[in-house]
């Protein structure tokens, strides 16, 4: 009987969404807990045509994609309060895809993998790959590991923060670098139009569900790498794509979650 | 010593002088109500106090240094936010979060940090509170969290920004009760800001009432009276007092209570 491990793509699909579930759902936790998810959202999109662009000057689009996701990632952080401002980012998320087509308008043979860079193909990924996302991967860890205290509270509490002497930009932008590759890992599992499903659906629900900070990260961790598996067996046994099914049981795990949270709250009062 | 001394000071606020060789000091173990319209620079000058804004002319002297960022004998409690992101953690790690927050690193909280944090609720009669989501409290049990994780760190000096704002009048009457006697237990000055001097009658030592660039203080007899504040907001100001109630006018509309919007 032949098993879902049997294939090469299936058994490196499974390895990349396991290292990738869990920088999502670790970054993602601070990133929900800030209320900067659409800073996410837009350094997904900022990334799309340093992918196309990278393809038009002979690199890999990966590396083109973590470039412009960082460069977007420390202009972020940099401006701070300023950043949030929706017509701007929106102006910028616009800009950005229209450039992206642009790029792919000038190097068409790149134009069949497009999809594959909004939507994501993780039955795609090779071995080197994998291995390139663990790297990396492993950096993110390590570096939110040591700045994970003055973030936290700096998103909670940013003026005690910064009266008790946290450095609120520094710690911003070394956090929206960190955003910003793993931004760039989680498009290579759900593109760039859906890193929502992974950086912030497991996360969001995390939230809910937990009262404890580090019970949350690792709730967000663990939903992360789980909904990813699952997803990936049910685009085996379906044939529907991996995507459609990372994004499906975030929002049914968002949506679960709320009525938890919702039954929990009565049943205390 | 004092507690806070200001000498001649200057501060200024995106170009815009907010004080004016403004001069005070608050004794040790005072509580001290912060007064003032919207824009007087009550926040200006808890940030100098802070260290976090020079002031442009003038000295700054807390517990008889000069303001240093990160004087951990300073407690503070910024205004109130209004994101609810984080609202469903719990009140003790809230507190927990100013237990060592500046240093880098993972954050778990050593036995000393959760031992401060705990002293700290307790200090303000929350520890019933501490297990439960932010979310699930009242306005007024938010506050007493709040306060905690001011005292986290044995502070000299409580520095309270607008404690009082969107509770009702029995909730303040409570907070205000639990500032005064933790300061006069602890034996630390207190500064609590407030845009009214209503409900802080029953606790102050005096009060630092700013306007117009400058500062007066005093008990609340000698501040809130119609020839100081007419000097302070820079136009006739009537003082009338009702039934223990005190209501500042100028032409008829009653200043304080109106301000109930805050952006600085």
């Amino acid at each position: 009987m032949s098993t879902i491990f049997d294939y090469e793509f299936m058994r490196n699909a499974f390895y990349a969404c396991t290292v990738v579930g869990i920088v999502a759902g670790a970054v993602g936790y601070f990133l929900v807990l800030r209320g900067q998810t659409f800073a996410g959202h837009a350094l997904a999109h900022v990334g799309f045509p340093g992918a196309t662009g990278a393809g038009l000057i002979g690199v890999s689009p990966f590396f083109g994609l973590t470039v412009f996701t960082v460069v977007a990632g420390i202009g972020i952080g940099l401006l701070g309060e300023r950043a949030h401002r929706d017509v701007a980012i929106g102006i910028v998320l616009t800009l950005s895809l229209g450039l992206g087509l642009l790029f792919l308008h000038f190097y068409t043979a790149f134009a069949s993998q497009a999809t594959n860079v909004l939507f994501g193909n993780v039955l795609g990924i090779s071995l080197r790959t994998v291995i390139v996302l663990a790297v990396l991967a492993v950096a993110i860890l390590v570096a939110l590991v040591l700045i994970a205290r003055p973030l936290l509270f700096a998103s909670l509490q940013p003026e005690l923060a910064e009266a008790r002497g946290v450095p609120l930009n520094l710690v911003s932008t070394l956090f929206m670098i960190l955003v910003a590759v793993a931004t760039a890992e989680a498009v290579q599992i759900v593109g760039v139009l859906l890193v929502f499903a992974l950086m912030v659906a497991p996360a969001a629900t995390a939230l809910r569900l937990t009262r404890r900070v580090l019970a949350g990260i690792a709730v967000s961790i663990a939903l992360a790498v789980v909904i990813a598996w699952v997803s990936l067996s049910l685009a085996f046994l379906t044939d529907w794509p991996t995507s459609f099914w990372i994004t499906a049981l975030g929002a049914a795990a968002y949506l679960i979650s709320g009525m938890a949270q919702r039954s929990m709250a009565n049943d205390n009062r | 010593m004092s507690a806070v001394a200001f000498e001649r000071v200057t501060l200024t606020y995106g170009g815009r002088r907010v004080l004016s060789d403004v001069s005070f000091s608050i004794p040790q173990g005072a509580f001290v109500g912060l007064l003032g319209a919207n824009g007087a620079g009550k926040t200006t000058m808890l940030r100098a106090i802070l260290g976090l804004i020079k002031p442009a002319g003038g000295a700054i002297s807390v517990l008889g240094k000069p303001p240093t960022r990160g004087n951990p004998s300073i407690g503070y409690m910024p205004q109130a936010r209004r994101t609810l992101t984080h609202m469903g953690i719990s009140g003790l790690d809230f507190v927990l979060t100013a237990a060592g927050g500046h240093r880098w690193g993972w954050p778990v909280a050593s036995a000393a940090e959760k031992e401060a944090a705990w002293k700290a609720l307790e200090e303000v009669g929350a520890t019933d509170l501490a297990r439960r989501p932010l979310a699930e409290l009242s306005g007024g049990e938010r506050q007493r969290i709040l306060i905690a994780q001011s005292l986290i760190g044995d502070p000299q000096l409580l520095l309270l920004d607008e404690p009082l704002i969107s509770l009702d009048a029995a909730h303040q009457r409570t907070i205000i009760d639990l500032v005064h006697e933790v300061g006069k237990r602890l034996g630390i000055a207190v500064l609590f800001c407030s845009h009214e001097i209503n409900p802080l009658l029953r606790a102050v030592d005096s009060v630092l009432y700013l306007g117009n660039g400058s500062a007066a203080i005093g008990s609340v007899d000698e501040v809130i009276s119609g020839p100081v504040l007419s000097k302070l907001y820079g136009t006739q100001i009537n003082v009338v007092r009702v039934a223990g109630r005190i209501f500042v006018m100028a032409d008829d509309v009653e200043l304080e209570s109106g301000a109930h919007v805050h952006d600085l």
